[in-house]
Formats: C-alpha cells, structure tokens, sequence
C-alpha cells in the first residue's frame, strides 16, 4: 500500500515541534523516542506498519487546541487515533506525522436520564458507555465487534455499526452533538441534548469523516432504555440462497428483528472447531433475534420460525434459557478468533442488497476457487453488510498481494451489485485506491471540497480515504510553516 | 418557469442561470423564496423498490402520495412520517419526495425512530455549479466516503438540487393505541413522557397539548407493534402513571391516527393567527422555555424536544427565549418578518463560517435559494 513519502523538511523540524509540544503537554503525554513510537506504528490493519514521527496523549479539549495549533503553524501533519482497532488502517501513521492519540480522555462528563442522553469524552470505550448507564436500565446501542476495546472518537469518525443496527441504527443515528477541535486549533461546538440540525447537518457531515474534518474530543450520545428481554432463534440451511430468501421474507413478513446474522460453511466449521457453540453443520446457518417482553418474543418468534419452516431448515433451535443465548451468540461472537486460529486473515466490509446475496456468495467460492485462497463468509444480514475473511498466510511471499487482489475484486462485486465498498468499517488506506470504482471524479471533488472547508491545508490524517493521485495536489498545497 | 424533465436538463439550466433560482419541490412548505422558480416535478417515478430489502428509490420530484402508495401496497411506509405543511401554511400543490428529504421533514415518529436524515441512504444532486453529484448508496450501511446524503438532508436546496432520493422504509405495525393522560402540568407532562420515552415499552409518539378535544390539556403516548403487545404495554404505561391521580383513557388506533396527524400538521394552529415557530430542544429546558416565550399558544412533540409555539405576528421568539440548546425555526410568517428574523436560528460563529464555508464551495455564485439559510 503506497503512503505519501514523509517531508524531509518536517523531520527535520522535529526536535521543535517536540520542544513546542513539551511546552503545552505533561512531560509523559510527548511521546518522540523512536523506541516508544513503535507502540502507535499501526492499528488493527497490522500489515502495514509506520512508526509515527511523535505521539501525543492529551488530556483535555484545550490540551488538543493546543496541539493542532502548533502542529498547524509548523505545518505538520496529525493522525487521529482512538483505540486502534481501525481494520482499515484509519489511524495508520506517516513517518513525518504527529498522532494524536485520546486514550487518556475517557470521563463521562455527564448522564442524563430524563433528557436520555451521556455526555462523554471521546476516548471512553464504546462498551464503558454502556457501562456507565446499565444500572439504571440504559444501553448505548451501537455495538461493533471490537466493543470492549474501541474509543467512541473512532467510532465517530467511522460511523461504526454492529449487529444490532438492524434496529438501532449505525453511530450517526445515535450522536446527538460533539466538541470539536479544528486543525487549527480552534474549538466548535456541534449539536447537542436537542435532537437535530438547525442549520446544514455538520454532525452528520462529521460522523464518518474519518478524523479527516477536526478532532472529537466530546460527544453526546443517545442512550435507550434496555429492553425487557431478547431471545435469539437459530437456523440452519443446506443452500445459501435459501438462507438468503428466508431473511428476505422475514423482512417482507413485518417483523423486525433487531439482528440477522449469517455464517457460511467454512466459517461454521471454524468456529466450532474453536468454541464449540454446538452449530450445526450446514452451508448457511442464521442467528435471528426478537426484542420485546416475553409474551412478544414467544409471538415474533413463532412468526419467524413459521417463515423458516417454509424454507426446510436443517436445523431450527429457538434459545430456551439466558445460557443457550449465550451459546448461540458464542459462535458468531468467536468468528473472527476462530479465523485467525487457522491463518491471518483479512477482513472485508463490502455491503449489498439482500437481494444480490445468493449472486454474491456464489460468486465470491468461484472466485475463491480462482485465486486459491478460503473464505469464510460471516455477515450482517438484515441490512446485506458482508464480512467476507479472506484466508492467507502472512510468511508466505506474495500471499499478501494476492489476498489484497482477491478482496479487491470482491468489493468490486459489491459496487456492481448495487451496493459499497465499506459498510461499517471505513475507507482508510484499505479501500482507497478503490474509491475511483465507486465514484466518479465529481462525486470525490465534491466530498474533497468538504475537507478544503474544514481542513484548507490538508493536515488532518491527510493520506486516507481518497486515492493519492486523486488527492496529491491538495496534499502538496504549501504548509504556513518557515 | 423552468420544469426540466432530466438531470441532465437540469444541470444544464443551473449552468446557464444568470439569477438566483428558488427551488421548488410541491411548492408547499414554504421555502421557495421569489426568484426564478426551478420546479423539480419533472424528475418523477420510482426506479425501484425492493420490500424484501426495505429499499425505494425515485426521483426528486415524485410526489409523496405515490411514495406512499407504492408502499402501502406492500404494507410499508415511509417511518419518518414527513408532516403535511398544506394545512397550517395555507399552500396547496403536492409535496414531493425532494421536498421531504431536503428540507429534513420529520413527524412524531422522529423522537423514536429517527428523523427523515436517518432514513435518507443515497442521493443524486446538481450543484451550483452544475455538477451532477452521486453520494450513498442504495444500501443500508454504508460508510463509503463522506456522508453527503446527511449534509444534503436539510439543506434546503441551498447546496444543490436533489434528483434522485433512495430510502430506507419499514414495515406497517399490525396496530397502534395511544394512552392519553389529562390535566398535567407542561412540567408534569414532561416528566411522564420523560419516564415513557425511558421505558422499554417503545414509545412511538409523545406530545403534550390542551385544547384538542376539550379544554383539558392531553398528554399522549402512542405505543406500535402487533396487537397483543400494544395492549400490554398501553397497559403497563397506565400501570406506571397510577399514581399520579390523572384521568388516563386508552385509544384504539382509528382514534390515534386522527390525533397523531393533527400533532404532526401542527393542526391546531391552522386556523389561528399569528406566526409560527418550531423550537428543537432539551426536553427538560421546555417548561421554562414555555414560560419565557409570552406565546399565544404552545404545545409540544418528541417527549418535549420540539415546541410549537404560536406568536403575535412579527415577534421575535428567539430574542425571548435567548441561549438555550436548540434552535428555533421560523415556520410561518409574512415575508416581511421571515426576511427580518430569519427562517433559521442564527450559528456561532465558528459553525457558521464552516456553513459558509460549504456553501461557497458547493454553490459559488450564491444562486440556490439565495439568502434562505443564514443571511450572507
């Protein structure tokens, strides 16, 4: 993956930018030996690694105005980072950059039940949000996988999803306002306990920007109230297609379920062989589950087993007990570990009408069978948002190359399928390159011209989401410093 | 009057305008101000509509009604239920789909379910400089690049003009019921309907107004679903507010849908004088926003979080209510006092020059509903 190669002048303004730094930081929020920068050369997209220049961990809005002042005088670039689990590469360093990192701000600031909504800083942990208001029956309701690790700041910048989105939608229906540090430096305040807009929709604008538009240092969020209980049904089938009309009518049939998950056969075996969740052995398995006081999940589900049924399930297991849900949810929960029991693996995040899935699946085993390399399929079904995990093995020359060709040309049968490059995930430098296959010129000049507003000089993690030839002029504009 | 039948027509007369143009949808809610009209009823049809994976798309110009009628068909809906300005602006003409999502239109329904923003998947647009723009899909999830679906969803055709609109939709509940409550206080109604919105009992409406059957103020929580669940939970809120020693009555859904569209309409102040705002804020800060408006008449939405105030003509609410968080927006009043106040609450600062910012890009020479949000 081509970075922009780093500015020999920057480097060589390192030792005053980490003087100006130490000026408006705690001694142990600078971080520039070599030896400790290596803690921030990558997130969970570990193939590409780049030591940053400096790291910074600040601990409050001023301290980051702070920062992105300096870093804006001496014309250097910064690359957000919440806890970095991006699978994107999204807080991937450049070598001349300054990383800014903002694990160490993580209070609630404060929560509001009457009002239903948690003011926190943006380093809290998405799972620690719940936390902070499940003894009083509240819940903040997106959910990505990475849940117990990943920062509501990267949440935020990539609009994170999770299973449950089905119902409760994705981070950017949930995030009522946000304070905001610009590049350069200075602190505006977007949104906040009253629910929307104004004026243009910047909130909107903001969430999924990929810390490319400013630094979210606070958010409110919405919080709901938990429900009385929720039950899942398991199903297996022999036919992915099958599967797939079966979630198509249960959609159709009025009841919405707040998850449809779905796993392929090469991820079923992975995962029993890995937790044992007691899944049948089957080509498409579907985890479905209902919300609602007991007597409403007794009533949805039977509407969804009555559905399921027309389809001839090989297997059709409604969770008696808390402990049975729980080993439904293991498998699906275990999938990605499972994987990468057998191999590295790479995680793709292409999204499809339901209605293409049986062409897509099919597709995907013929193309796997072409270039020589497993995938397991483990997805969010309800709204099509696929995880093809392509199997490869990292010490083998060449097997990189061929996994990112491979996982390329399935998010291109995505896009012709009528569907996207990214559903939850974000671009980063991971899909980049393929945005030109997504959209044409003017549809990037106009989300370019977007951050020319907000970022004139291109500071701000400057090197993701757009293709670099597509971006090179704006990258290279001449920077305010010397 | 200028009506193009393709986006490439439109694109085309953006591109050769001279003037400032005023974007008009159906023409219904109030916000095409009086220059050259540019009418999007020529980019109509739906081009597509899967029920099985909650998706339609049509064109900017399609009116509302056939929307609703192709969806009906499949017993779904447009979840956000966009309020029908008609009856309280006095406009006539048919709203449209455009109309809708560029002006962010969301009814009762938003405090639960989201606004029409939430539901808005992906856009085609002309800028003002006559691009043609495609962002978003047709998609559920989809994080591909910058959300400009969002930025355009409110904008209020002062970035570009829509032409073509997908959306997400949702089945129709097999039922809905409304428990109402009498005689509360705004401050107690906005505690019931705070401790409703924080039930599990999924709340789908809650709004406070006097004055709709008798004189006695009605508090009301409409609750949706299949219909052994709406009885349980109407019944499990009654149980809830027991104590409170008020008159509770459940309404069937017949009963419910007349209230609940006379709440979204603002129906209560169609035949009324005098100008009318719609305030977003914290619903707790209601009571005392109330108290500080010296309105004529208020009620309230969202579980509190919207106010409808209606004014003497030509006062300034936002002057009355002075910083809160929210905004006021100027809803129906004379031309006069629209171009005196503002239709939108004045930014900070520093979000304004970022609005500012955007629209200098997306629309140089300042032709697109010139002058409709902020005063540049």
């Amino acid at each position: 993956m081509e970075m922009p190669i780093p500015d020999q002048a920057i480097l060589a303004r390192k030792s005053r930018v980490v003087e100006r730094l130490r000026a408006v930081l705690p001694v142990d929020a600078v971080i520039s030996e070599v030896s400790e920068t290596r803690a921030y050369e990558c997130d969970a997209l570990t193939a590409y690694k780049c030591p940053p220049m400096v790291a910074v961990l600040p601990s409050s809005t001023q301290e980051v105005s702070d920062v992105l002042r300096i870093c804006h005088e001496e014309g250097v670039p910064v690359v957000p980072r919440g806890s970095g689990t991006s699978l994107a590469g999204g807080a991937l360093p450049t070598a001349d950059c300054v990383i800014l990192g903002v694990a160490r701000m993580n209070d609630v600031l404060d929560t509001d039940y009457a009002n239903r909504v948690i003011r926190v800083q943006t380093g809290r942990t998405n799972l620690s949000v719940t936390g902070a208001v499940e003894e009083n029956g509240f819940f903040y309701a997106p959910d990505p996988s990475s849940q117990l690790a990943c920062a509501i700041a990267g949440n935020i910048a990539m609009n994170s999803g999770g299973a449950h989105c089905l119902k409760y939608g994705v981070t950017t229906n949930n995030l009522m306002g946000v304070t905001m540090v610009m590049m350069d430096g200075e602190v505006v305040e977007i949104g906040g306990a009253h629910m929307d807009s104004g004026g243009l929709d910047l909130l909107g604008l903001i969430c999924g920007s990929e810390g490319q538009l400013g630094v979210v240092t606070e958010a409110t969020l919405r919080i709901l109230p938990k429900p009385e209980g929720a039950r899942p049904v398991l199903m297996g089938f022999d036919d992915n297609e099958v599967a797939g009309a079966c979630v198509s009518d249960i959609i159709k049939a009025g009841v919405l379920p707040v998850a449809i998950e779905f796993m392929d056969r090469p991820c079923i075996e992975a995962t029993e062989a890995f937790a044992q969740a007691g899944y049948p052995m089957c080509e498409a398995l579907l985890i479905v589950e209902v919300e609602g006081s007991e007597a409403e999940i007794d009533h949805q589900l039977s509407l969804i087993m009555e559905i399921a049924r027309r389809h001839n399930p090989v297997e059709l297991r409604e969770s008696t007990s808390a402990d049975e849900s729980a080993r439904i949810w293991l498998g699906r929960k275990s999938a990605f570990g499972a994987m990468g029991q057998i191999n590295d693996y790479m995680c793709l995040d292409g999204t499809i009408p339901v209605s293409s899935l049986p062409f897509v699946l099919r597709r995907i085993s013929e193309m796997s069978e072409q270039f020589g390399l497993k995938v397991g399929n483990v997805f969010h079904a309800g709204d099509g948002n696929m995880h093809p995990l392509i199997l490869f093995d990292a010490n083998k020359p060449g097997d990189l190359e061929l996994c990112e060709e491979f996982g390329a040309e399935i998010l291109k049968l995505c896009v012709e399928a009528g569907g996207c490059l990214t559903g939850e995930h974000g671009v980063g430098i991971e899909k980049r390159d393929l945005m030109s296959y997504q959209y044409a010129p003017e549809d990037l000049e106009a989300q370019m011209a977007v951050k020319d507003v907000f970022d004139p000089q291109w500071l701000l993690n400057p090197a993701k989401v757009f293709p670099l030839d597509v971006s090179a002029s704006r990258r290279s504009l001449p920077v305010a410093a010397e | 009057m200028t009506k193009p039948d393709t986006e490439a027509a439109l694109a085309d007369v953006i591109k050769s305008a001279t003037g400032p143009l005023s974007v008009r949808g159906g023409g219904t809610r109030g916000m095409s101000g009086g220059y050259a009209p540019l009418e999007t009823g020529g980019l109509s049809g739906i081009s597509l509509y899967e029920p099985g994976a909650l998706t339609i798309v049509a064109g900017a110009g399609t009116p509302l009604s056939d929307i609703d009628a192709a969806l009906a068909a499949e017993n779904q809906r447009l979840a956000f239920e966009p309020m029908d300005h008609r009856k309280l602006l006095g406009t006539t003409g048919t709203p449209t789909l455009g109309g809708v999502i560029s002006a962010n239109i969301s009814g009762p329904r938003r405090i639960q379910g989201g606004a029409a923003r939430d539901y808005a998947l992906g856009v085609r647009f002309v800028d003002g400089a006559g691009n043609i723009i495609k962002n978003g899909g047709r998609v559920m999830k989809n994080v591909t690049g910058y959300d400009l679906v969002k930025l355009m969803c409110g904008s209020c055709g002062t970035l570009g003009v829509l032409t073509e609109v997908s959306l997400k939709v949702l089945p129709v509940p097999e039922t809905s019921g409304t428990l109402m409550l009498r005689n509360l206080s705004n401050r107690d109604a906005v505690e019931v309907m705070s401790a409703a919105m924080g039930s599990p009992y999924e709340v789908t409406g809650a709004a406070h107004c006097a004055k709709i059957l008798d004189d006695a103020p009605i508090t009301a929580l409409r609750v949706e679903g299949f219909e052994a669940s709406v009885a349980y939970r109407l019944e499990k809120l009654r149980t809830m507010f027991s104590d409170r020693k008020t008159d509770m009555e459940i309404v069937p859904q017949e009963m419910s849908d007349w209230f609940w569209e006379g709440v979204r309409d603002a129906g209560k102040f169609s035949e009324a004088e005098g100008d009318v705002w719609r305030v977003s804020c914290k619903p707790s800060d209601g009571p005392a926003l109330e108290a500080a408006s010296e309105a004529e008449e208020c009620f309230c939405d969202w579980g509190g979080g919207l106010i409808w105030f209606r004014t003497r003509s030509g006062s300034d609410l936002r002057a009355k209510l002075g910083s809160f968080d929210g905004h006021a927006t100027l809803v129906r009043a004379s031309a006069e006092t629209k171009s005196k106040l503002g239709t939108f609450q004045p930014e900070a600062p520093g979000v304004a020059r970022l609005s500012a910012g955007l629209r200098q890009r997306f629309d140089p020479r300042g032709i697109l509903n010139t002058g409709l949000m902020g005063h540049e």
